[in-house]
């Protein structure tokens, strides 16, 4: 096992180890070339105590197992693996921004910062999940950045893979994780739950608002057993300027029964990126941690709990709270469709209960020239289809926390749609379609584009049309029913 | 190279068909039977014959507890099993029995070795019911992968580079990385007398150039298959296991 030990200059399947660019507690990082590779290149070789050292070797079979499954942009891409006959490694492309470890000393950060990096974060990791991996190991030092400004995630050591056998289920005793950032479920092993990774999400935009940990750095699994309980500090009694729907975010993610959390890493970017429609509750306006009394209730219930319930798989959490863009027609001859769509939303609600519905307006702009943000009347166009989409909402009847209303304005409405759409990682979209007429036939539909592009479901709705046999002939009468 | 591996077909003719035209639209490049293919269900003949023609195309076949007795080699069996058996043997021609009684008991081939219960000492038929029963077979054998049958409930395990076996969770229909730091052994269900649960029958796809396994599963007509236990006069239980497949 493991014959050789990684120094600069050694060769190895065609590898040339250059310089050491990191020693790690469980591994070292060289910089490699090859000729066959014409890009910048790390090497990953796990430190290896003498004799068996099971954890680490086991973490890293698991980085084997998992890192040349995924794809995309938050991923570094798979060069190479080496097995443990000769020297175990991962060869992969190298991310030149390096980790965000020096971000986050620098927190507090301005609160624009904040937002914008907590929402690549956020995006990094809804991408792993919907390849069906929880990463379970999330804090500054895994999150590196590209050029391009897209987050990575590396160290994949503790991570699951829902579809793949779980090595590391019954490998270890002792909860793994770094004890900043790990969630309660985690403490009681569990191993399944996407919801961990949006945990240690929360812990780190609070630590990017306020500069301080929200339990501190325990450094004992006693330590750790106390967030199962006790509450943190509220963001804004460390820093008063954090925003109250930025406290709810962060405290949401922070919940102790995942249930409480958001459900998806979705959810929490959609409620990164429309701030002024985050439903704020108690939690946005406290001021202080819990008092002893009710901190004590908690704890007699906590110090009991074995487990908490856990999502049948990663997919199935992802598809239990979509978010469904339902884009709406206001105008005057959009009326009656508008009509219909808000019963098909209705409906759709009876299959996706905790859905969350985006309801989006398009104000369309000419190509060239200047637009007139008001109408004639000097009303603001924009203000006015706002209030419009609010008022056909309410007839969903949904709460407040699951309905936002947005108004887009573009050139190309079902353009303006699909940007809509990718951007929020939506999961389904409900528009209608207008009927058949000849310009349609030629211009093409906005509809017809939706479907056509999206990257998501599309439901179209269109109102019944009669058909034209029925417009020609009337109706035969009905015989009289016989007395 | 893509190898089907089928075990415990017992004589389930439904079954087995359903299981070929599954591979056929998956295209593999081998097969293997892992053993027992008469024993318990309607058709011995014309699965004895299918195995037969399968192996003169080139498929891997080894030698199963029941397909021995049927050649007429004194094993013990339980009383269903026995009556099944005195049925089956009743009804297979000497060539049919030649085939069954001259298989082997293992076979190499892709550094895997197929075998129809544990790989030590493959003629006591050992069940491998769980990662303490799977460590002999790894401790008998070199090889990296060992596939077998016997249980009728599929099962993984593996064991890592301190020689530490732990049977693995799986889902069936996912493709499994078999870590070339570990070997690996895989119990692959039954495609005639599944007994977990799931009243389809069960395969496995090995994937030795991708180093992927991947356990199936295929529906079948369990029903007919049902209804000719019953009319051949074999015991109603073996009729009820494969409806509720347990």
């Amino acid at each position: 096992m493991m014959q050789r030990r990684p120094h600069e200059g050694m060769e190895i399947d065609g590898f040339t180890l250059g310089e050491k660019l990191h020693t790690g507690g469980f591994a070292t990082i060289w910089a490699v070339t090859h000729q066959d590779h014409d890009l910048p290149m790390v090497m990953k070789v796990p430190t290896i105590m003498d004799g068996y050292d099971g954890p680490t070797i086991v973490g890293f079979e698991v980085e084997q197992m998992i890192m040349p499954r995924l794809s995309g942009p938050h991923v570094p891409k798979v060069i190479a693996t080496g097995g443990f006959d000769v020297m175990p490694y991962i060869v992969t492309e190298l991310i030149d921004g390096g980790s965000f470890l020096s971000v986050f000393q620098k927190a507090p950060l301005p609160l624009s910062d904040v937002i914008e990096i907590g929402a690549r974060m956020v995006a990094a990791v809804a991408d792993l999940h919907r390849q069906h991996v929880i990463h379970l190991d999330l804090k500054p030092e895994n999150f590196l950045q590209r050029k391009t400004g897209e987050m990575v995630l590396v160290d994949y050591g503790l991570s699951r893979h829902d579809r793949l056998p779980d090595l590391l289920a019954e490998e270890f005793t002792i909860p793994m994780g770094t004890y900043p950032y790990i969630a309660p479920e985690q403490y009681l092993r569990c191993r399944d739950d996407p919801r961990s990774d949006l945990f240690a999400l929360g812990a780190m935009l609070y630590a990017l608002a306020t500069g301080r940990n929200p339990w501190g750095t325990p450094e004992t699994l006693r330590g750790v057993r106390k967030r199962l309980w006790r509450d943190p500090e509220p963001p804004r009694a460390i820093r008063p300027e954090v925003p109250e729907w930025l406290q709810e975010i962060i405290l949401r993610a922070l919940s102790v029964d995942p249930m409480r959390r958001y459900q998806t890493a979705g959810q929490l970017a959609f409620d990164l990126s429309h701030p002024q429609q985050v439903a704020l509750t108690a939690r946005a306006h406290k001021v202080k941690r819990d008092g002893w009394l009710a901190v004590f209730d908690r704890w007699r219930v906590m110090r009991k709990i074995r487990r908490f319930t856990v999502p049948s798989s990663v997919a199935a959490q992802l598809a239990s709270v979509p978010i469904i863009v339902v884009a709406v027609d206001l105008s005057p001859q959009g009326e009656r469709l508008a009509e219909v769509l808000l019963r098909a939303v209705k409906r759709m609600l009876i299959l996706e209960p905790d859905a969350r519905i985006a309801c989006v307006n398009v104000i369309k702009t000419a190509r060239i020239g200047i637009d007139q943000g008001t109408d004639d009347q000097g009303n603001n166009l924009h203000v006015l289809r706002l209030v419009q989409l609010k008022t056909w909402a309410a007839g969903i009847e949904l709460p407040d926390h699951r309905l936002t209303y947005t108004v887009l304005e573009g050139s190309d409405p079902g353009q303006a749609i699909l940007d809509y759409a990718t951007a929020n990682e939506v999961d389904h979209i409900m528009m209608g379609a207008r009927g058949h007429s000849t310009t349609r036939r030629y211009l093409g539909s906005v509809s017809a584009q939706v479907v056509a592009e999206a990257h998501c479901s599309v439901t179209v709705i269109r109102l019944p049309e009669r058909r034209e046999a029925d417009e020609r002939q009337p109706l035969p009468e009905r015989d009289a029913a016989p007395a | 190279m893509r190898i089907a591996v089928l075990t415990d077909i017992h004589a389930n003719r439904e079954a087995f068909e359903a299981v070929l035209s599954d591979i056929g639209a998956h295209g593999v490049d081998r097969m293997a039977l892992l053993g027992d293919i008469v024993g318990y269900g309607a058709d011995p003949e014309w699965c004895c014959d299918r195995a037969a023609a399968l192996v003169a195309e080139g498929a891997i076949c080894v030698r199963g507890n029941h397909d021995n007795a049927a050649a007429g080699a004194a094993e013990a069996m339980s009383p269903l099993a026995k009556r099944a058996l005195d049925w089956t043997s009743a009804r297979l021609s000497a060539g049919q029995k030649s085939f069954l009684g001259n298989l082997p008991l293992t076979a190499n081939a892709e550094a895997v070795l197929f075998v129809h219960a544990s790989a030590n000492r493959p003629e006591e038929w050992s069940y491998v019911t769980s990662d303490s029963r799977a460590a002999p077979s790894f401790r008998a054998c070199g090889a990296r992968v060992i596939l077998c049958g016997h249980v009728h409930v599929p099962l993984l395990a593996s064991c890592d580079i301190g020689g530490v076996v732990r049977e693995q969770a799986f889902r069936s229909g996912l493709p499994i990385p078999l870590l070339s730091s570990r070997r690996w052994l895989a119990v692959v269900g039954s495609v005639g007398q599944p007994r977990d649960g799931v009243a389809q029958a069960g395969w496995a796809l090995l994937d030795t150039t991708q180093g992927e396994l991947t356990f199936r599963r295929t529906a079948y007509d369990v029903v007919a298959a049902a209804r000719k236990v019953r009319e051949a006069g074999l015991p109603e239980e073996l009729a009820v296991r494969l409806l509720v497949g347990r």
